[in-house]
C-alpha cells in the first residue's frame, strides 16, 4: 500500500509552500484584490521562475516533464494562499487543453511558451447567463475566424490565448469545437467584469473575424471538454483542499484567541464541532483527491469517477471552510479588512468554473451506472 | 501511488490466503455472511473453534510478542490478516473486546504470573473477556462511575452497577473500573481490577435492544469480594489504567461491515418507479447516490492512507478518527432513505426485496451514532487531539465526588 506522495514530491511542495508564504501573503491577495493589477505579477514571475507552468510539459516541448503527482502538490500550495494568478486558467486549462488536443505544431508552439511563461492560456467556455452546453453557444467559429463573445473568461486580460468553445455548425453535441486563438490581435477585444472575487480578474472577450485554429478535431468540443475537466477537477480538487486547509486554520487560531463569556470561543462545542466537521470534510476531500491523482498519474480506467468524487468532496470541503471561517470570526470577519473573505470569494469561484456540484453529481452517478453496467 | 503490497506483505497475504484456504470455506460474494445471531450459542461454540485454529496457526494476534502467542510482527500484517479473513465464512467478533482491549490492559498492569495464566486462553477462545465500564449515570463522562470498592482486609468488595457490556452473558472475565476513594475528585479516586464473571454477588441481565438483539447487559455487583492481587494498577489511578483500554477501544469499533451501502441503494433506484420514471432518473436520487458514494470512496481511500503508514512502518496521522463520523450517520440515513424509497410498504419486513437490510441499517445506525464513543464525543476529540482547542469547561474537575450534585 503505497497511498501517498513522495518524498520528492513532498518536498516540491514543501517548497512551493515557503515561497508562496514568503512572497505572497495574504497582503499580497488584497493588493490584488483592491487593485487594479490583472494578477500578481511578480508572484508569477517566481512560479515561473521555480518552473511551476513547466511542471507537467513534456520534456520535448520544453517542459520538466514530471508527472500529474507534482503539479497536484503544486495545486494545492496555489489553493492554500489563494494566489491571485493564473494557474487554475493556464498551467491547468489551457497546458491540458493542447496536452489533450493539441497537434504536434500546436504543441511545439504553445506547450514551450507556457512552459517558459511567456505565454499566458485560459479557457473561454461560457456566454453569460445558462450554463454553457451544445444548443446555447453562439460564439461560431468556420473558415479560419472566430466571432462571437464568451463572458466570464478568467485572466482575459492577462491571458495571450485562449481556447475557445466555438459552434462549428455539427448536430446536437457535435455542433461544438475546441478553437485556439491568439488573443493578441486586432479581432479581439477584452474588457474587464465585475465578479464576487476581484482577486482573480475575469473579463469578456469580443472576437470579431478573430484568427483562429481547431484544436482537435472538428465536433468533437464537448466531448474534449468533458476529459479536460476529469483532469481539471483532480487539479482543482487539490487547490480547493488547500484553501480549505488554509481556513480551518484561519478558523481554529481565531477561535482560540478569540474570548467571549470569559473563555475562548474555541472551548465551546458549537464551536469545536463546526471545526472538526471542517476537518471531516477535509479529510474526505483529501482521500478523494488523491485517488483522482493516482487514476490521473496511471491513466486509470477508474479517472471519470474518482476525478467526479474529488470534485464533488473537495468543492465541499472548501465551501463549507470557507464560510465557517467567517461564521466563527463573527462580525470581524465579515469586515472588508479581514482576511477571511479571500477563501470565501475564491471557493465560490473555483466551485463553479468547471461546473458546480448539480453538474459532477450527475455526471458521478451516471459514470457509475456505466462502470456498474460494465 | 499504488494500492500494492510490497514484497514482503504480498509473501505473506500469500501465506494468509494458503491457509484460510486450506482451513475455512471463501465467500461466494463479499456481501454472504455468517447470518446467525450474536446470542446464538452454536455459533459461539463455532467461533471459539475458529479461534482456537487461528491462534493455533499463530494468527489470533499478528502483533502480540511471541512469548503470548502472537509473532511480532507488524500492525500492516494484522491488517492484511483481517483484511483476508474478511473473505472466508467464519464467525467473528466475540474476541475482539477481550483481545483488543481487556488483555492490552492486563499486559500493562498485571504480574508475569496472571499473563502467564489468563492470556493464552484468551486468544485460543477458550475464555472470554468484557469490558465494564459504563454504568446507567455515566456515559460519554465515564469518570463519573459509581460503583463501590471498598478495602475489606486484603481484598476489596464491589457494590454498584454497569451497563451496556457487550457478550457479558457469554464471557468468564471482566476487566471493571470502580470507585475506591470519593472524598476526592472524580478522576482521582478510580481503581482498575479484573475478575471472574462467576464471582458470587455477579449478576448479569441481558438488554433488549431496539435492534431485538441482546448483545449487551446489565452487571449487577453486590458484596462481590475480590483479592487486592486482581487489582490492575495503583490504588487511585483507575483513570490512567482506563485511558489504556479505551485507547484500543476506538481501534476495535472499526468499520461496520457487509451492510448494504451505495451499490445496493443504485439497484433499489433502478427499480423504483416513481411518479415521473425510475428513482435512479431523479436528480434529487442522485444528489444523494452522489454524496454517498463520495463518503464511501472517501473511507475507503482514507484508511488506505493509514494503511500506507503502516505499511512504510511510520505512526498514523490523525485522519482515521473522521471514520466513524462519518460511517455511522452514513449508515442511518442512506437506510431511512432507502425505506422512503420503496415508499409506504418501506415500513414492511420484505414486502420490498432487501427492505430489512435497509431497515437494519436504519435501526442500526442509531445504535452506532452511540457506540464506542457518541458522534459528539468524537467531534469533541478531533477538535481537542487533532485542531489543538481547549478541552470542554469540566465543573467537576476540582470537586471531591461525594460533594457532587445528582
Amino acid at each position: 500500500m503505497n497511498f501517498d506522495f513522495s518524498d520528492d514530491q513532498k518536498l516540491l511542495k514543501e517548497q512551493v509552500r515557503k515561497f508562496l508564504a514568503d512572497k505572497c501573503s495574504t497582503k499580497v491577495v488584497r493588493r490584488v484584490l483592491d487593485g487594479a493589477e490583472t494578477h500578481a505579477a511578480e508572484v508569477w514571475k517566481g512560479l515561473v521562475d521555480l518552473g511551476v507552468p513547466a511542471t507537467n510539459i513534456p520534456e520535448a516541448y520544453g517542459g520538466l516533464g514530471l508527472t500529474p503527482l507534482e503539479l497536484c502538490v503544486v495545486a494545492e500550495e496555489i489553493g492554500r494562499a489563494a494566489a491571485p494568478v493564473p494557474f487554475d486558467s493556464s498551467v491547468v486549462l489551457a497546458t491540458e487543453a493542447i496536452k489533450l488536443a493539441g497537434s504536434e505544431a500546436q504543441k511545439k508552439k504553445w506547450l514551450a511558451a507556457l512552459a517558459s511563461g511567456e505565454a499566458i492560456g485560459t479557457l473561454a467556455t461560457a456566454e453569460g447567463a445558462q450554463p454553457p452546453k451544445p444548443r446555447s453557444i453562439r460564439t461560431t467559429f468556420g473558415n479560419g475566424r472566430l466571432n462571437g463573445v464568451k463572458v466570464p473568461v478568467i485572466d482575459g486580460e492577462a491571458a495571450t490565448f485562449a481556447v475557445v468553445l466555438a459552434n462549428t455548425g455539427g448536430a446536437g453535441d457535435r455542433a461544438l469545437s475546441l478553437v485556439l486563438v491568439d488573443l493578441k490581435q486586432k479581432g479581439v477585444k477584452a474588457k474587464r467584469v465585475e465578479t464576487i472575487d476581484p482577486a482573480r480578474k475575469h473579463a469578456e472577450l469580443t472576437f470579431t473575424d478573430a484568427t483562429a485554429e481547431l484544436l482537435g478535431a472538428e465536433g468533437e468540443g464537448w466531448s474534449l471538454l468533458e476529459r479536460l475537466y476529469d483532469a481539471a477537477a483532480v487539479y482543482f480538487a487539490f487547490a480547493q483542499v488547500g484553501g480549505a486547509e488554509s481556513a480551518m486554520w484561519m478558523a481554529r487560531d481565531y477561535a482560540l484567541n478569540r474570548q467571549a463569556f470569559g473563555r475562548a470561543i474555541g472551548s465551546y462545542q458549537a464551536i469545536k464541532h463546526k471545526l472538526a466537521d471542517m476537518y471531516v470534510k477535509l479529510e474526505l476531500a483529501r482521500s478523494n483527491a488523491y485517488y483522482g491523482a493516482m487514476m490521473l498519474a496511471e491513466g486509470g480506467a477508474d479517472l471519470p469517477l474518482a476525478a467526479a468524487a474529488a470534485r464533488i468532496a473537495a468543492t465541499d470541503a472548501y465551501d463549507f471552510a470557507s464560510k465557517e471561517n467567517i461564521q466563527t470570526h463573527g462580525g470581524i470577519g465579515f469586515t472588508w479588512e479581514a482576511d477571511t473573505q479571500f477563501h470565501y470569494r475564491r471557493a465560490r469561484v473555483m466551485a463553479l468554473s468547471i461546473g458546480g456540484p448539480l453538474a459532477w453529481k450527475d455526471k458521478l452517478v451516471s459514470r457509475l451506472e456505466q462502470k456498474n453496467a460494465a | 501511488m499504488d494500492f500494492n503490497d510490497t514484497p514482503e506483505e504480498a509473501a505473506f497475504r500469500k501465506e494468509v490466503r494458503a491457509w484460510l484456504d486450506a482451513n475455512a470455506t471463501r465467500k461466494s460474494d463479499d456481501k454472504q455472511s455468517f447470518r446467525a445471531r450474536n446470542d446464538d450459542p452454536e455459533l459461539l461454540a463455532k467461533a471459539r473453534e475458529w479461534q482456537a485454529k487461528k491462534a493455533a496457526a499463530g494468527y489470533a494476534r499478528i502483533t502480540w510478542p511471541k512469548e503470548y502467542g502472537g509473532r511480532g510482527g507488524s500492525p500492516i500484517l494484522q491488517v492484511i490478516y483481517q483484511q483476508e479473513e474478511a473473505n472466508y465464512l467464519v464467525p467473528l467478533g466475540f474476541f475482539d473486546i477481550g483481545l483488543g482491549m481487556c488483555i492490552p490492559t492486563m499486559m500493562a498492569y498485571a504480574t508475569p504470573e496472571q499473563l502467564q495464566r489468563y492470556v493464552k486462553p484468551a486468544l485460543f477462545g477458550e475464555e472470554i473477556w468484557c469490558q465494564l465500564f459504563s454504568e446507567p449515570a455515566a456515559g460519554s463522562d465515564v469518570a463519573g462511575i459509581r460503583t463501590r470498592a471498598e478495602r475489606d482486609g486484603d481484598g476489596w468488595v464491589i457494590n454498584g452497577q454497569k451497563v451496556w457490556t457487550s457478550g457479558a452473558h457469554y464471557c468468564d472475565y471482566g476487566i471493571v473500573i470502580t470507585r475506591t476513594d470519593p472524598s476526592v475528585p472524580k478522576h482521582q479516586g478510580l481503581t482498575m481490577f479484573f475478575l471472574s464473571m462467576k464471582t458470587p454477588g455477579v449478576e448479569v441481565r441481558p438488554i433488549k435492544q431496539m435492534s431485538g438483539g441482546a448483545n449487551f447487559n446489565e452487571v449487577f455487583f453486590t458484596n462481590v469480594r475480590i483479592p487486592d492481587s486482581q487489582r490492575l494498577g495503583k490504588v487511585g489511578e483507575g483513570w490512567k489504567a482506563a485511558l489504556t483500554t479505551l485507547m484500543n477501544e476506538r481501534l476495535a469499533v472499526g468499520l461496520p461491515s457487509g451492510g448494504l451501502d451505495v451499490d445496493e441503494l443504485m439497484e433499489l433506484a433502478r427499480d423504483t418507479d416513481l411518479e415521473d420514471g425510475p428513482a435512479i432518473r431523479n436528480a434529487q436520487v442522485r444528489g444523494k447516490l452522489a454524496d454517498w458514494y463520495v463518503q464511501q470512496q472517501g473511507l475507503k481511500l482514507t484508511r488506505y492512507r493509514t494503511l500506507t503508514a503502516l505499511s512504510k512502518g511510520q505512526t498514523p496521522g490523525p485522519e482515521s478518527s473522521i471514520i466513524k463520523i462519518v460511517a455511522a450517520p452514513k449508515m442511518q440515513d442512506l437506510g431511512a432513505f432507502a425505506m422512503e424509497l420503496m415508499g409506504p410498504a418501506g415500513i414492511m419486513k420484505e414486502e420490498v426485496p432487501g427492505a430489512g437490510g435497509f431497515q437494519a441499517q436504519w435501526i442500526g445506525g442509531a445504535g452506532f451514532r452511540i457506540a464506542g464513543g457518541t458522534d459528539e464525543i468524537l467531534r469533541n476529540i478531533v477538535a481537542e487531539r487533532v485542531l489543538g482547542l481547549p478541552a470542554d469547561v469540566r465543573v467537576d474537575k476540582d470537586i471531591p465526588f461525594n460533594k457532587l450534585k445528582g
